[in-house]
């Protein structure tokens, strides 16, 4: 290996895995709840606060972005694969951030309240409107199935380059600490 | 390796064989995760009952009316407010049963999904409520004047709807579906005689309005009390006329308009409160008689407005927006209510508004 594999940093990786879970509860109890009779209730009740929470998550992960930016791409990356791979990233942000702003916009619209837990609950942020809550609904699904899609994506890539490629892509963002790969004479010195 | 090219053809097919298996092992893996979802979606029980199933059940037995609810489709918006006595503290932290009045926003309606349909004595009356609470929450209901509901399980409120849809030839729904609907579900039977058994008043002014589910109130010590609620009219009974149904298609709304012009309509919110023993997921039968009242405050009502111009019209009465100190019970029925009405709302609202039964210039002709 020319080149040392560099890992994200560890608040990135910790940032990374438990959006993950989030995102992908929220996205399973999105379609979920749809469907539902008896644990539409629940569901929702779930649904509401963990949108927040992941909005609030991808604002300090933006931040967290600039401060620790990501580490180079691997040599084994195209031109276009590195591309591709900027793009899903920023969709995914984009979608982690506009997701949640527009289900708290269309519950605004329809004056649901916006109730997180409790007695806690947010503030309408857009005026009570019938057309503007049925376009926001809308989107709220056609954006949810489009992070679904990108998310696939980003799995099938990432599954590549760890079983076909092999360049050990996904060791960048494991929880772990990778150790860089001792050699026998630094073993030597260590002594 | 030129030395040994049979080795080397070898390992090729091996190396091959190897990446064939990983892709493969990458499709499996996409495939789950997919399949999961569109399990999680409802995609691979395509029969199971969902809320736009139940939702569509509505609209086959009403036809589509764009921009109306799915059921209760005609009424009227109303608001005003209501004063608590302090009464319902001891049982729940919600600040609407602080002593103190909030702003109420409703609206009465007739049961069924035709916006157009006259006014009959017998066809169920249903009042939603909206209490903005003080510190900004919000606590809505949705009642009807029926003692008990006619059915226990989502289940059986889709079954009745099936049954009750009009047979494309006869225009009619088969009474033979009913027939077997009722024999498959005594408790509906029960029911229906509770329902009978109690008189019907001349108007949505003198109606008892019930809750029908049972919640449960949480007090600041966190101690949980089933709960079942009923607003008693201030207004005295008088038993619906059994002449025959005036020629006024919209006789019930039009009386209702214009005793409200005269003076406040008036409620007294009952809490009922039950005991350990009391039955929390069956709406189809009452509690005991002798559990004890509570009066929580006086609803009163002094507005009175068309659909068109009322924020009613815009408001889902989803009898899960509830205040802290106020929790669901265990009934099936009331999260199926939340997700139906939502489904219901979700139609209604990107469809275009079409005039409703009782017009603004109804409503102002009341005066």
């Amino acid at each position: 290996m020319s080149t040392q594999l560099r890992q994200f940093a560890a608040f990135s990786r910790l940032l990374h895995w438990t959006m993950a879970v989030m995102v992908l509860t929220m996205l399973c109890i999105g379609v979920a709840m749809v469907v539902s009779l008896g644990e539409y209730h629940v569901l929702v009740s779930i649904h509401r606060p963990l949108g927040i929470a992941i909005l609030i998550l991808v604002v300090v992960r933006f931040v967290n972005r600039l401060v620790n930016p990501p580490p180079p791409f691997p040599a084994t990356m195209s031109r276009e694969e590195r591309l591709a791979a900027t793009a899903s990233e920023l969709a995914m942000y984009g979608l982690m951030f506009v997701l949640p702003l527009v289900g708290w916009g269309m519950l605004s619209a329809a004056h649901y309240p916006i109730v997180l837990y409790g007695s806690l609950h947010l503030p309408f942020i857009l005026p009570h409107n019938a057309t503007l809550y049925a376009v926001l609904r809308k989107a709220h699904t056609i954006l949810a199935y489009l992070f679904f899609l990108t998310f696939m994506g980003h799995f099938g890539a990432i599954l590549f380059h760890t079983l076909i490629v092999r360049d050990g892509m996904l060791k960048r963002m494991v929880p772990w600490n990778i150790r860089p790969r001792v050699t026998s004479s630094s073993y030597d010195d260590r002594r | 390796m030129p030395a040994y090219p049979e080795a080397a053809a070898e390992s090729e097919r091996r190396g091959n064989a190897n990446t064939l298996a990983r892709l493969a092992l990458i499709g499996v893996a996409l495939a789950a995760v997919a399949g999961a979802f569109a399990y999680f979606g409802g995609w691979l029980t395509p029969n199971a009952l969902t809320p736009a199933r139940l939702t569509d059940a509505f609209e086959r037995v009403n036809g589509v009316h764009a921009g109306f609810r799915r059921n209760h489709a005609k009424g009227v918006g109303v608001s005003g407010f209501f004063e608590s006595t302090g009464n319902g503290a001891r049982f729940s932290e919600a600040v609407v049963f602080r002593p103190g009045r909030v702003p109420v926003i409703g609206r009465f309606s007739l049961s069924g999904g035709q916006p157009y349909v006259g006014d009959r004595p017998d066809e169920v009356r249903g009042l939603g409520l909206q209490f903005s609470l003080s510190n900004g929450e919000v606590w809505r209901t949705a009642m009807v004047n029926l003692p008990v509901f006619p059915f226990r399980t989502p289940e059986a409120f889709y079954e009745q709807l099936v049954a009750s849809t009009p047979d494309p030839n006869t225009g009619k729904p088969d009474p033979a579906s009913m027939k077997a609907f009722l024999e498959r579900h005594p408790e509906t039977v029960q029911a229906m005689k509770a329902i009978k058994g109690e008189p019907v008043s001349s108007g949505f002014e003198n109606s008892t309005f019930h809750g029908l589910n049972a919640f449960r109130l949480i007090n600041s010590a966190g101690n949980s009390t089933p709960v079942r609620w009923l607003l008693t009219p201030v207004q005295p009974f008088e038993a619906a006329s059994a002449a025959a149904v005036p020629q006024d298609k919209n006789y019930l709304f039009h009386a209702l308009i214009a005793q409200i012009h005269r003076q406040p309509l008036r409620w007294h919110l009952i809490l009922i409160i039950g005991q350990p023993s009391d039955p929390t997921r069956d709406a189809t039968i009452a509690w005991p008689t002798g559990r004890e009242r509570v009066d929580a405050g006086t609803l009163t009502l002094d507005r009175v407005e068309s659909d068109e111009t009322s924020v009613a019209t815009d408001i889902n009465f989803d009898p899960l927006v509830l205040p802290a100190g106020i929790a669901p019970s265990d009934d099936p029925l009331l999260s199926t209510r939340s997700a139906v009405y939502s489904q219901s709302f979700t139609r209604r609202e990107g469809e275009a508004k079409q005039p409703s039964a009782i017009t603004p210039a109804d409503v102002r002709r009341g005066n």
